[in-house]
């Protein structure tokens, strides 16, 4: 797999580079959590290593459990689909919510009203 | 602190280059997809980063260490990043300290030399320039991200 996409990092540093996001982006981030002071050199690897295990986790998952297998692709429902039936991806699904049509949408909000109404 | 809120977000060339190493070749990956999964990695994040301080708190310190980060994993059931983040980290370790004493080495050299020949200043010259040059290097690495990260 690895062969058919020619690594530009491996180019630059002889010794073979064990991440590929940038730390500083990722340091960024956790900064942006208001309750942390700061962060040692070794926690900050591990999250970003930690980040690209998740990503790989994240899109294997989907791809398996999705219908994309005959067409070859990975699609935005197959995600959300994972984040709302795996257990460990449950923190995803406020920003990965399922699609609905709108009018699906609008019956249940008519419904919902309904209900109200009754009261 | 991020001052635009893009900053908050992972370059997605590298993202994009993650996810089609980790599926089989030829799967065709959606834009919203690749969007859709470069967000989760930063609310992942800051999941991580918040279990993990929650750790350092209780144990009353204030800097995130790799045994809060590994604690963290365990938290949120990610056991299965366990064995490969030990793994890298070893190998991160041995890279830094492989690097500490090359510069260590360096510096000692250094130091013999301008006590045995002090009136060598060419040579020192030489050397410094060595040294800047290794110090650049990282910022190389960081600089090829933010490249990717134009190109999308």
């Amino acid at each position: 797999m690895s062969e058919n996409n020619p690594d530009k990092d491996e180019q630059t540093s002889g010794t073979k580079k064990t991440i590929s996001l940038p730390i500083s982006r990722v340091r960024l981030i956790m900064k942006s959590s208001p309750d942390v002071s700061s962060i040692n050199q070794d926690a900050l690897f591990l999250t970003t290593k930690a980040t690209e295990l998740f990503v790989q986790h994240l899109a294997v998952s989907s791809f398996n459990n999705g219908p994309g297998k005959e067409t070859n692709t990975l699609s935005y429902s197959d995600l959300a689909n994972t984040a709302e039936d795996t257990e460990t991806f449950h923190f995803l699904t406020d920003i990965l919510p399922k699609k609905i049509l709108a009018r699906d949408y609008l019956k249940s909000l008519e419904e919902m009203q309904e209900e109200e109404a009754d009261f | 602190m991020a001052e635009r809120p893009e900053d908050l977000n992972l370059p997605n060339a590298v993202i994009t280059r993650i996810i089609k190493e980790a599926l089989p070749d030829g799967v065709n990956v959606s834009k919203e997809a690749r969007r859709a999964i470069s967000q989760a990695a930063s609310v992942f994040v800051l999941y991580a980063t918040s279990c993990a301080n929650n750790f350092a708190m209780k144990a009353k310190r204030k800097t995130l260490n790799a045994g809060d980060v590994l604690a963290a994993m365990e938290e949120m059931e990610f056991e299965r990043f366990l064995e490969p983040l030990r793994e890298a980290l070893e190998v991160y370790k041995k890279g830094q300290k492989g690097k500490k004493e090359v510069s260590e080495q360096k510096r000692k050299d250094k130091e013999k030399k301008a006590e045995s020949s002090e009136n060598d200043k060419s040579r020192e010259d030489e050397e410094e320039e060595e040294e800047h040059m290794e110090e650049e290097e990282p910022a190389d690495v960081e600089n090829e991200a933010e490249e990717e990260e134009v190109e999308n």
